[in-house]
């Protein structure tokens, strides 16, 4: 089922997480939210929980569940999701590799996706 | 029976990045020499010319309780390779894909044509491909949802 992912003495990523928060600038500042406010954020809920830990033993949050990407990006979502209250969480996404990612975002109320395709980067 | 311990109408989805090298030349037979080099400049070279792309391609579901997964990566692993890569890698899309002998093999048009590959994947839903022709240029498509009306 995971091959080399169950090896018994487990194995080591280095993550990268991409936080995006959207909302209306504040007139006052042009900011959605205080970058520094996010950065304090991501340092104290995921980083000291998730920085140099092993995610099987060490994370409370996954207890029971499989350290999958998936199940990781949820922890995250629900760690940050009631903390932002400067705007709103829109996206998380955690990559494990360059290769694989996993995203957690709330569905929009319908199906918005443009039928054409776009130009972005 | 938990498949998602997140709350709501959150969801989470899988990406995951593969690569491939192929040519094309952009030229319309129904537009004249001139015209095509108007629109389409250097990449109308009558000789064609390569990309090194990066298909990225996002699946979503639910989160199997036992797993931990969407999906199982090496079972979308194989369906790319064998619905995508076999027969885009090291290739000329005008004369090696059967998709591009009438349609211009933009990367607009590669986008929609890969989207529809992909589309039958069995163990996930296919939200949105994007394809990378060179790191400076992106494309994207998420699939015409009025083929299916379920959000």
């Amino acid at each position: 089922m995971f091959g080399k992912c169950n090896n018994p003495h487990g194995h080591g990523h280095n993550y990268t997480l991409e936080v995006t928060v959207a909302g209306e600038p504040s007139p006052v500042t042009g900011m959605v939210l205080d970058l520094k406010d996010l950065k304090d954020l991501l340092e104290r809920e995921i980083m000291q929980r998730m920085d140099h830990r092993n995610l099987n033993v060490e994370l409370p949050e996954l207890a029971g569940k499989i350290p999958t990407c998936e199940n990781l990006v949820q922890v995250i979502w629900n760690l940050l999701e009631p903390k932002i209250t400067s705007g709103k969480l829109h996206r998380v996404r955690l990559y494990e590799s360059d290769d694989l990612f996993a995203d957690c975002y709330r569905a929009a109320a319908s199906n918005g996706h443009a039928p054409a395709a776009r130009v972005g980067n | 029976m938990e498949q998602n311990h997140t709350r709501g109408d959150v969801k989470v989805a899988m990406g995951r990045r593969y690569r491939f090298a192929a040519s094309h030349r952009l030229h319309n037979a129904k537009l004249n020499d001139a015209e095509n080099r108007e629109i389409y400049g250097k990449c109308n070279n009558p000789h064609g010319h390569g990309h090194n792309y990066v298909l990225e391609v996002l699946v979503s579901g639910p989160v199997d309780a036992a797993t931990g997964m969407i999906a199982h990566l090496a079972d979308l692993d194989a369906f790319v390779e064998q619905r995508v890569l076999a027969d885009y890698d090291h290739k000329s899309f005008n004369e090696d894909v059967a998709a591009f002998r009438e349609v211009v093999p933009t990367t607009e048009n590669l986008c929609m044509d890969i989207f529809q590959r992909l589309k039958p994947f069995p163990q996930a839903k296919l939200e949105r491909i994007r394809v990378e022709e060179t790191g400076n240029n992106s494309f994207e498509y998420a699939g015409d949802h009025t083929e299916d009306p379920t959000p």
